[in-house]
């Protein structure tokens, strides 16, 4: 018994010595096993076009996910980014359309994603910071106004594009994998470098580990809290990019339809801390890819679509308190 | 036959790999005083959170009158008599001062809460504290000194048969630190066991029956304190002799580094005027509330609706945040460290380099330069932490104040505001530090030490500045800064206007 015990803690005294980081131990021993239950429940499952496909369709919510945990790690919280993926469609189709020269308008759409993207992140992080209203209850009510004046515009119908080169970006391949991975890619490696690596990301994580202590040592605290909104808008940009362009059509009812619980749960299945602080790319980038295998499985399984949030609420739960026993 | 009120027996406790106590054997009997010393991460702390079941031993047994003490949380601990005041505070700032007293020991009346009477008896019991304060306020407006007096009243709030006080005294001044005195020796003649952590030895000589010093986590001495002289104490403490702990006076000063003139802020400081010359080390005395901490918080620009100028070697200069103030070579030491000085999660590392980071940047922070510059202030200042990359917030008290110092020196200050440098630093590293602000002065530094300990100010300051009521009551130099002119015109006893000052009494 005891003898065991010295084991166990010998082994995780070593783990800890590892570069990497322990906290990320947990998710990643679940993605593990979640690949080992899904190829033996799942013949399908390795098919590299099920793969492929699985990845793609992480992709989408992962790029949000990435922003938002810049959001949580600063201390806020980001219901809107669902709603703003249907807004942010929704200009890019009318730009894309708007322009005769496909490729200026395909050039032009992304630009204007991004920056329209960039922009709604603006408004609220200025009614965080400024207005000193909670994250949560400003997001909460940007989520109703984004998704309301995407079905305004729209009149709630489908548009599409008839722009020849649109498809190539969401829809197209680099090496064998779909575009939107590559980009999930990218831009989490950009996203740790600048999380761990910069003086940005020291102090994005000290804002949200004590707003006052960070005030104290001279960061300008409500800059902060107010790019990590922008940040997250731009990765709802991007994502809303890759998606419109592979659907070649934006739907304002569907568009990002309960992306920012998808996207909160990737962060929360990370080991990111709720309450802010602290947190790992990598974990978000494992907690999409848990939940999108899980989709998957219980697709290819099967299962009622009615039963897939269950299972998806009994992760996110086992996650967390995974997390809560470790802290304690 | 009659059991000791509280018996330890072959006591350790280890972290992991890291042994922080070791076979510690202790009897408290009732109505005592015992003192318990030891260096910064000697154990104390840990020692007492054993006591009050923060902590569960990892070998030996606690019994408290003859039972073996099964305390498993606090909240059974207390429920067995045993009330704690921690080293850092363990307040709810967002709740009411009222709120916090009975925080976990509501008083209620048909199974709702009784806020009238909690309201009346939190006010009954800060007035036997001599603390005027409205019960209603939230606690997070309240200054390191008033929240100190609300963690004693909440150990007053019911009857507890062993009250432990983990450093209490370091941020008030001799005034506060009577009255808790009296209340101390009022509960020890109730039968109260009292145990009592301090770095000021003085205090420990007059207050306390026996003594445990601690060192390394082992047990060095357990005796009367009448048996050792402070010396002895501190001979045994360290393991070796002291020299003098205050180091020289400066000499004449350089020129003036930092003017203020006409500071106000509405409701805390009104009119504040001083210079602070290179090479110096003024000393800013006053009674708890006196604004002494708003003094430094206006400069850095830390508090709003701030009126008057300031000057910054001859040139005015307008600072509107901390960030500012460092520009200008400014550095604010707060007295609160764990609520505005280190950021607890983050490690001992990240929290030195958490104003100099800049310096770490080549595009990306440098880790390994971070590092080891980390490692030279473990070095300079004798830091002891198992790993630089722990969380700061496992460090002993006196150790985060270490780290927060070189937070601090790693921008190279120019002008250095120090609010209660040395608060939890035991009397071999506040010798180090003391010498460490007299060679930063003697190097062309400003220094503005802030302190509610007479003693400090008196040993290093080359000129004094005393408030009262928000305002600088006198300038005292030479000879002049000693205890009893400073209480005189820090209680508002004697006033600078009031004609030539009178030759000392003695
Ligand atoms: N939870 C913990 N995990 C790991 N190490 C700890 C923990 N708590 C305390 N320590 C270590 O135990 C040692 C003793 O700490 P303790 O707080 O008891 O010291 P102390 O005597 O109270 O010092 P001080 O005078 O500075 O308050 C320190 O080296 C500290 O780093
Ligand atoms: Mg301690």
């Amino acid at each position: 018994m005891s003898e065991s015990r010295t084991f166990g803690s010998q082994l995780l005294s070593g783990l800890r010595r590892l570069p990497i980081d322990t906290s990320l131990l947990a998710p990643l021993l679940a993605l593990l096993i979640l690949l080992v239950v899904s190829s033996l429940a799942s013949e399908f499952f390795l098919n590299t076009r099920n793969i492929s496909n699985v990845l793609r369709q992480v992709s989408y919510t992962g790029i949000i996910a990435i922003g938002m945990t810049f959001v949580i790690i600063a201390g806020g919280i980001d219901l809107s980014v669902g709603s703003m993926l249907a807004l942010v469609g929704v200009v890019l189709m009318y730009i894309v359309n708007a322009i005769a020269d496909p490729v200026q308008a395909v050039i032009m759409g992304m630009l204007g994603a991004v920056l329209v993207g960039a922009l709604f992140g603006l408004f609220n992080g200025i009614l965080v910071t400024k207005g000193r209203i909670a994250a949560f209850v400003v997001t909460l009510a940007s989520m109703s106004i984004f998704r309301s004046l995407a079905l305004y515009f729209t009149d709630a119908g489908e548009i599409t594009t008839r722009n020849p080169l649109f498809n190539n970006i969401g829809g197209g391949f680099f090496l064998g994998l779909p575009i939107p991975v590559w980009t999930f890619l990218a831009m989490a490696i950009v996203a740790h470098i600048l999380l761990m690596h910069t003086a940005y990301g020291r102090h994005v994580c000290a804002v949200g580990s004590n707003a006052q202590v960070a005030r104290y040592s001279g960061i300008r605290v409500q800059r902060v809290i107010m790019s990590t909104f922008v940040i997250a808008g731009v990765c709802v940009g991007v994502s809303a990019i890759m998606l419109a362009s592979r659907l070649n059509s934006v739907s304002p009812s569907d568009a990002g339809y309960f992306y920012e619980l998808d996207a909160i749960a990737a962060v929360v299945i990370g080991g990111t801390a709720l309450a802010g602080g602290r947190g790992s790319i990598w974990g978000t980038v494992i907690g999409a890819l848990i939940l999108g295998i899980i989709n998957n499985m219980l697709n290819l399984m099967g299962v009622s679509p009615y039963l897939q949030g269950l299972m998806k609420g009994a992760v996110i739960l086992a996650a967390v308190l995974l997390q809560y026993r470790r802290n304690t | 036959m009659s059991h000791p009120l509280l018996r330890l027996r072959g006591i350790s406790k280890a972290f992991g790999p890291v042994t922080v106590l070791q076979n510690i054997d202790l009897d408290v009997e009732p109505g005592e005083v015992l003192g318990i010393l030891g260096e910064n991460g000697a154990g104390k702390s840990t020692l007492l959170k054993l006591i009050s079941g923060v902590y569960q031993p990892t070998a030996g047994t606690i019994e408290l009158d003859g039972q073996p003490f099964q305390s498993l949380d606090p909240i059974e601990a207390r429920s067995c008599g045993v009330a704690m005041i921690p080293q850092e505070f363990n307040l709810v700032p967002s709740l009411r001062v009222y709120e916090n007293v009975f925080l976990g020991q509501e008083i209620r009346r048909y199974g709702l809460l009784d806020r009238r009477t909690m309201r009346r008896r939190t006010v009954e019991i800060l007035a036997s504290l001599n603390v005027d304060l409205n019960p209603n306020l939230m606690i997070g407006k309240l200054s390191v000194a008033e929240k100190q007096m609300v963690e004693v009243a909440r150990v007053l709030v019911n009857d507890a048969r062993i009250v432990i006080l983990d450093e209490p005294t370091t941020v008030l001044t001799d005034r506060e630190v009577a009255v808790l005195f009296d209340v101390v020796r009022s509960l020890q003649s109730r039968g109260v066991a009292v145990l009592f952590i301090s770095h000021k030895l003085k205090e420990v000589k007059e207050l306390c029956h026996r003594l445990l010093i601690l060192r390394d986590g082992r047990p060095v001495e357990l005796c009367a304190t009448a048996d050792l002289t402070e010396e002895d104490m501190a001979y045994r403490m360290v393991g070796r002799e002291l020299a003098q702990i205050y180091p020289d006076k400066g000499s004449t000063p350089g020129d003036c580094a930092l003017e203020v003139q006409g500071l106000s802020v509405p409701g805390l400081i009104s009119d504040i005027s001083f210079r602070l010359h290179r090479g110096e080390v003024l000393g800013l005395a006053g009674l708890v509330g006196s604004g002494r901490t708003e003094v430094a918080e206006a400069i850095m620009g830390l508090q709003a609706r701030v009126s008057g100028s300031i000057r910054i070697d001859g040139k005015p200069v307008s600072i509107r945040d901390p960030d500012a103030a460092h520009r200008h070579g400014l550095a604010y030491l707060s007295e609160d460290r764990q609520g505005k000085g280190l950021i607890l999660n983050f490690n001992v590392m990240q929290n030195i380099t958490a104003l100099s980071l800049k310096r770490y940047v080549r595009g990306l922070i440098r880790h390994g330069a971070e590092r080891r510059q980390a490692e030279h202030y473990q070095e300079r200042l004798a830091i002891k932490a198992a790993s630089l990359r722990n969380p700061v917030g496992l460090l002993s008290g006196g150790n985060q104040q270490k780290v927060y110092l070189a937070k601090l020196l790693d921008i190279h200050p120019r002008i250095l505001l120090l609010d209660e440098p040395t608060r939890g630093i035991d009397i071999n590293t506040k010798q180090q530090i003391y010498r460490l602000i007299r060679s930063l002065a003697d190097e062309g530094n400003a220094v503005l030490v802030i302190s509610s300990e007479l003693e400090e100010i008196i040993g290093l300051a080359d000129r004094a500045l005393v408030m009262r009521e928000g305002q600088i009551a006198a300038e005292l130099t030479g000879d002049q800064i000693n205890e009893q002119d400073i209480m005189l015109y820090a209680a508002g006893a004697r006033h600078r206007d009031s004609g030539a000052p009178e030759p000392a009494l003695n």
